[in-house]
């Protein structure tokens, strides 16, 4: 999934911003419901929803999650800051994970990252002045077969050479997936979907 | 071991497999309609008779555990554990990516032997087009009446829902997985009460791994006697390998649990031997948890008893990740030092602490910076880390602590002589010189 927009401006505590999620979001939100028990159950669920709707997870979002759920804010921060997945700040449309776990260190990944980074002009953690990609490693991909591997958003990328590195990243579909998509997880993005101000963006 | 007929990987590479029209083409959905006519106690006592044996790590026989469940239970929830997050395993994503409905099948008899009315499916988060396959094919399931009420006219009624993880291995770990399910942060329980008893939403609960749900279809389908007809005794039925690193044909292959290490990586069936002929210098062969075999070690078999004679923890998920000679050692020990101290959830202070001390120690001997007594204070935490010693709520720390103490043990020559005499950095490899 694309992560839309990038917005580097705006105040990573946007708690006295107006209302973020739509009432789209919130239905998709309340549609797991039905499957769990609790409705903190839905959290991870919704967090994703939240995430790829907005970019990232603002403490804006995370408090209108923690009121559809009828939890603490505090559990709801607690959550996200424990998964590696959410973040809190907003990242570049697409962002790059290259493995750095065994399999793919012995086949050559260190070397690999620092192509990325050589070509992106970003370290690790970071994103591209353009907001065209950030950076980030992570541990085993479980495509060991294919190391050293690499994840462009959903797209996995396997046996990635650092000479393949300049192709990978002029190829305007190196996000995109072959298979069909289910829409359970997807970002409820409204009509005007490439327009709405997203991630933080602030109206008057 | 060229003529062993796959089971589990049947449908692996066959045009369409992912689709239920060829999966029912090529024999699927026999077993549930097979299920649904026995009593839920029969399929349990079928898959006792079995000998079926965790695949997640464990080995823990999954009909046992089924009996565990209380008899006068109202709700029964079945988890099935799909985070597969240990290096180098990745046989879950071959059997969900490329066979969905193997594992659904498996799922609803297993659901049914346990009586549960929700099949939760917890995958990890980075299986992005997995996901998409699988929700369609339950989707698909749905369509013809696999899931939802009254399946195939049994009066039996059962949910399957996907819930993705957020990247964090610790929710592989069982009762990290019903905690992370609850909407709450990956951290596992005290047992007991284990699952069976009070798991997910405080009621009994079922977890088990994806391999071993796979198999239950064939037991089902071929009798008990077939499945423990496979492999020797106390490590019966077909069983996934994994093997990677610089090895020809790295990949995930089928075998009775009589293959070795050695045939792992050499084998025409399996890895085909080392890139250039390389000398093999090192193996974790049952993820990098389990601890780790020198080159010399390579007849150990890929069985439940066998690992333990190797100092090793345990079969693990039967994962192997190959080591060359030309590798230095100290980037294995940094790497899977680097893995837990990343992944310890943080809950117990010998664990947390433990695993990132040993994170950075090894990074100062890797790099060319380890003074005396550094190996000494690794292997001493090591041994101090675990459930072994009953200090630690999980497993993980014993899988910290087990492939750096075996680690130390048997590599602690060439260890030492970096310390003392080679203050050198780990010099970094270009990946074409490792394959081409
Ligand atoms: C730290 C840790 C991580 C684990 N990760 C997984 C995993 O990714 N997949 C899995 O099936 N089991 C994993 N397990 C084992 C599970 O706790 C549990 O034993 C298993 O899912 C039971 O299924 P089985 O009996 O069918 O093997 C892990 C255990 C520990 C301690
Ligand atoms: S042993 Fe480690 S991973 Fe397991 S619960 Fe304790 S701190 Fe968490
Ligand atoms: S080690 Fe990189 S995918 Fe497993």
């Amino acid at each position: 999934m694309a992560w839309p927009t990038i917005d580097r401006q705006s105040p990573v505590t946007d708690s006295d911003a107006p209302p973020l999620l739509s009432d789209e979001v919130k239905a998709k939100i309340r549609s797991f419901f039905e499957r769990y028990e609790t409705r903190r159950a839905a959290l991870l669920p919704a967090l994703h929803v939240v995430q790829e709707s907005l970019g990232y997870i603002s403490w804006r979002a995370m408090d209108e999650v923690a009121t559809v759920l009828d939890i603490p804010a505090s559990e709801v921060f607690d959550v996200v800051t424990f998964y590696t997945h959410y973040w809190t700040k907003p990242r570049g449309k697409k962002t790059i994970v290259v493995c750095r776990s065994i399999t793919c260190e012995l086949m050559g990944a260190g070397v690999l990252l620092e192509a990325f980074k050589r070509h992106l002009g970003v370290g690790e953690g970071e994103t591209t002045p353009d907001g065209a990609y950030s950076l980030a490693t992570e541990e085993c991909l479980a495509q060991c077969d294919h190391a050293p591997c690499v994840l462009i958003n959903e797209k996995k990328h396997g046996r990635v050479k650092p000479d393949d590195v300049p192709a990978l990243l002029a190829d305007p579909d190196n996000d995109k997936l072959e298979v069909p998509r289910s829409d359970l997880y997807d970002p409820v993005l409204g009509e005007d979907a490439t327009t709405r101000p997203r991630g933080g963006e602030r109206k008057g | 071991m060229g003529d062993y007929e796959p089971v589990l990987l049947r449908n692996v590479g066959v045009e369409g497999a992912a689709t239920i029209g060829v999966y029912k083409k090529r024999g699927g959905y026999r077993a549930l309609a097979k299920a649904l006519k026995m009593t839920p106690d029969e399929v349990v006592e079928e898959v006792k008779a079995a000998a079926l044996r965790g695949r997640g790590g464990a080995g823990f026989p999954a009909g046992v555990k089924w009996g565990f469940l209380p008899k006068d239970r109202d709700v029964t929830y079945l988890c099935v554990n799909g985070d597969e997050s240990e290096p180098p395993t990745f046989s879950n994503r071959v059997l969900m990516e490329n066979d969905p409905h193997q594992l659904i099948e498996g799922t609803i008899i297993s659901a049914y032997a346990t009586q549960s009315s929700i099949a939760y499916v917890y995958l990890r988060v980075e299986f992005h087009e997995l996901f998409h396959i699988l929700q369609r094919a339950i989707d698909e399931a749905y369509a013809a009446g696999y899931l939802g009420k009254n399946i195939l006219g049994s009066g039996y009624d059962l949910e399957c829902y996907i819930h993705r993880g957020a990247g964090a291995y610790i929710c592989g770990e069982e009762t990290g997985l019903i905690e992370s399910i609850e909407g709450k942060r990956g951290w596992p329980r005290n047992k007991p009460p284990f699952p069976a008893v009070e798991g997910l939403f405080h009621k009994p609960t079922v977890v088990n791994n994806v391999e071993t749900l796979c198999n239950v279809p064939h037991i089902i389908e071929r009798g008990a006697g077939w499945f423990t007809g496979i492999g020797p005794p106390g490590s019966s039925g077909p069983k996934l390998f994994c093997v990677c690193g610089p090895v020809n044909r790295p990949g995930c292959y089928e075998g009775p649990m009589t293959i070795t290490v050695r045939d792992l990586i050499y084998g025409d069936a399996y890895g085909q031997g080392m890139i250039g002929d390389r000398k093999v210098k090192a193996v974790l062969p049952g993820g990098i948890s389990m601890g780790i075999l020198t080159g010399d070690e390579l007849d150990m078999k890929m069985d439940f008893a066998d690992p333990a004679e190797y100092g090793l923890l345990g079969l693990g998920t039967a994962a192997a990740v190959v080591v060359s000679e030309d590798t230095d050692i100290r980037v294995v020990l940094r790497s899977i030092a680097q893995f837990f101290a990343h992944e310890s959830c943080g809950q117990c202070t010998q664990c947390r602490e433990g695993t990132s001390w040993m994170y950075k120690i090894a990074r100062r001997i890797a790099a060319g910076e380890g003074g005396p007594g550094d190996l000494e204070v690794m292997y001493e935490t090591a041994g101090n880390l675990g459930m072994m010693p009953g200090l630690s709520i999980c497993g993980l720390s014993d899988g910290a602590a087990f492939p750096i103490r075996t680690l130390i043990e048997k590599f602690r020559g060439e260890l030492e002589q970096h310390v003392r005499e080679a203050p050198d950095e780990i010099e970094q490899r270009s990946p074409s010189t490792v394959r081409s």
